[in-house]
Formats: C-alpha cells, sequence, structure tokens
C-alpha cells in the first residue's frame, strides 16, 4: 500500500494531520499502513481504540471476551446505553466504523491465554495494552518480548494512572523488569472495592494512543525507559525511570521465563473458559 | 531516633491504596538518614501504613518500587539508600486497573 496517494476523501478526513509538522503526508501514509491491537475494550481500551481510529491507523483489531455492563457507561465511552448486554467486541466494531468506516476493524472475541496470544498478535505491528488485570498483563508483556513488538503500557487504580512504552530490545525494559511477578492474590483488593474515577482512563487512555501514534510516525520521544504516573486527585504529573533489570526473569541475562505462563486469574475472572 | 540531627525531613508521596493510614494525605513528612530510617519513621507515624511495603525478613516486596526523586530504590542502595533534606521518596505498588497490590 505504502506510496499510494491520499484519496481525495483522505485528504480532507485527515487534513489536520496532513498539514501538521511531525505528521504530515508521510505520517499519514505510516498510519494507513499500520496495524494496531488493541487489547481491552473498556475503560482504557475506549479512547485508545477511539483515536486510533479516527487517526486511520489502516488496520485496528480489538480484543474482549466481556458484555458491555450499565456500569461500564460510566468510563468505558466507546459503549453507549443501547449496547447493555452486547458483546464488548461487537459494540466496539460498530462504534468505531461509525467514527471511520474507512479503515478495517477486527474483533476477537476471546479471552486471552498462553494458546491463542501469539496468533491473536501476529497480524499486528504495535500491541496497546488496555487490560484490567495481571494474568493478561504478564501475558502481554512476555508475548511482545518473545516477539519483538512495541508494547504501549497503562494501567489505573481509582484516581491514579500509569503509562509507559516498553520496546523489546538489547538491554532495554520490560514491565517484569519494573514488577518481576505479578502480586500474591492475597494482596489485591476486590475489583469492585477499587472504584476508578471515570475520567481517568480518558486520561491516562488518551496517553497510550498518543505513544502508539508516534512509535508509528516514527517522530517524536516516547515514554521509552520512563514510567509517567499521573494523579487525577492532586493533578499532578511525575516520572520515574524505568531501567533494564539484568537479573529480569524474560529480558534479563539468564532469563527464567522462557514460555507463556496463565497465571490464576484473581479479581473475578475465571482462569480458563468456562 | 527522630532527634538525630542527621535526620533529614524528606516528602513521602503515598499512593491512594496507603492514604487512609494518613488521614487521607496524598504526601506526608517523614524523617531519616536512609530510606530503611524513614519508612520507620513513617511506620511510628502511621502504624500499619509500611505493613505491605516491607516484608517479613525486612526487605523491600518486589511488587511494590520505591523511588528516590525519579530512581528506583533498588538501584541506589535499597534501604540503606541515604536521602536528604529535600528528597521526595515515591512507593509505587503494582497496579492492573480495578487491582493492585498493596492492600494496607
Amino acid at each position: 500500500m505504502s506510496g499510494e496517494r491520499f484519496t481525495e476523501e483522505q485528504v480532507q478526513r485527515y487534513a489536520r494531520h496532513i498539514i501538521l509538522p511531525n505528521v504530515g503526508g508521510a505520517g499519514q501514509r505510516k498510519l494507513l499502513d499500520a496495524s494496531v491491537l488493541v487489547i481491552g475494550a473498556g475503560g482504557l481500551g475506549s479512547p485508545i481504540a477511539m483515536y486510533l481510529a479516527a487517526a486511520g491507523v489502516g488496520k485496528l483489531g480489538i480484543v474482549d471476551f466481556d458484555a458491555v455492563d450499565l456500569s461500564n457507561l460510566q468510563r468505558q465511552i466507546l459503549h453507549t446505553d443501547a449496547d447493555v448486554g452486547r458483546s464488548k467486541v461487537e459494540s466496539a466494531l460498530e462504534h468505531l466504523r461509525a467514527i471511520n468506516p474507512t479503515i478495517e476493524v477486527v474483533g476477537h472475541d476471546s479471552l486471552l491465554f498462553s494458546t491463542n496470544v501469539f496468533d491473536v498478535m501476529a497480524p499486528y505491528d504495535v500491541i496497546v495494552d488496555g487490560t484490567d488485570n495481571f494474568p493478561v498483563r504478564y501475558l502481554v508483556n512476555d508475548a511482545t518480548q518473545f516477539t519483538g513488538k512495541p508494547l504501549v503500557y497503562g494501567s489505573i487504580y481509582q484516581f491514579e494512572g500509569q503509562a509507559t512504552v516498553f520496546m523489546p530490545g538489547k538491554e532495554t525494559p520490560c514491565y517484569r523488569c519494573l514488577f518481576p511477578t505479578p502480586p500474591p492474590p492475597g494482596t489485591v483488593p476486590s475489583c469492585a472495592e477499587g472504584g476508578v474515577f471515570g475520567v481517568l482512563p480518558g486520561v491516562i487512555g488518551s496517553i497510550q494512543a498518543t505513544e502508539a501514534i508516534k512509535l508509528i510516525t516514527g517522530d517524536g520521544d516516547t515514554l521509552e525507559g520512563r514510567l509517567l504516573l499521573y494523579d487525577a486527585l492532586d493533578m499532578s504529573f511525575q516520572e520515574v525511570k524505568i531501567r533494564w533489570d539484568a537479573d529480569c526473569p524474560v529480558c534479563g541475562k539468564e532469563p527464567t521465563i522462557t514460555e507463556l505462563i496463565d497465571y490464576e486469574q484473581f479479581c473475578g475472572v475465571p482462569a480458563r473458559p468456562e | 531516633m527522630r532527634s538525630d540531627p542527621t535526620d533529614m525531613s524528606v516528602q513521602v508521596k503515598l499512593p491512594t491504596i496507603l492514604r487512609k493510614h494518613a488521614g487521607g494525605e496524598p504526601r506526608v513528612s517523614a524523617e531519616g538518614a536512609t530510606l530503611r530510617d524513614v519508612l520507620g519513621d513513617l511506620e511510628s507515624r502511621y502504624p500499619g501504613i509500611t505493613k505491605n511495603v516491607l516484608s517479613e525478613d525486612g526487605g523491600l516486596h518486589r511488587f511494590i518500587n520505591v523511588y528516590l526523586n525519579d530512581e528506583d530504590v533498588r538501584y541506589l542502595g535499597s534501604l540503606e539508600t541515604e536521602v536528604g533534606e529535600g528528597d521526595t521518596v515515591s512507593i509505587l505498588p503494582a497496579v492492573a486497573g480495578g487491582s493492585l497490590a498493596l492492600d494496607g
């Protein structure tokens, strides 16, 4: 597809990118030729997928296994009241096509496990993690490390969020350099107990979409090596360094994890499809 | 311990989950010459606050990161890292959206 001219429709649709220094026609062409997988069509996945669709990412994959619940609508802006009870993937695809009918949107209505994660990720250049649980987070980290795909990470709790970019490579950090193993289940409060400020995933998901677009266009500096911390109550941003850990179980000098692991799910999510 | 003239006053930035121990405050002051002292002082002011930061053997839990300013203390001197006046210590649990480590 590279080198193709823009259609008249594309020139209009992407005009504000095409005239923008640091994106331009070349950057927009890269977006049209790119493929991105968004894991989760929830709080984070909503703004991620909506902005990537609007930006003209040529192929956008959406993974989720859940159905839209009324309690999701306070923050999951991809879904509407009429979608309650529908599969999130089905609802997401319909709304993303309404935003931009000229891109390819692909649904993966499934939980991710060691058995399917490589196949689901295979067609995509960039992986964006909008998941809400540790088992999938570690699975996606390890799978992107094993396949060398860039991973845009985001995470939220109550009023606080985190985001960064992990670029697999020699002596570059991964999520396990930050947190080598999932916390023991006893230390984790239940999902319902936690609560989440509705706008928070909008802020963090938008940052993730920003980073995914920059990875594709290749311009600007991403959050690689930096963990961005956001506190909505304080309205403060903070950055801390993420260093490659030579003892990392996945990307360290002597890896101890060389295969995907299905961690036991907690927080009400089954470990296996029932 | 607080009267030691070498002790420095640092700001400790608390994650949401630990704020309940400190009356809801997002930041508190603590004193000490090392991170271990600072956490000890924090515990004496707000009992229970470091219960899930430190493991039973007195080390740092691996699912919780502690930063001195913007550097992970594991790359400094872990609990023996020296702190200085005006430094900020940030406690950061692993977070997974709706679930996280460090239930205090």
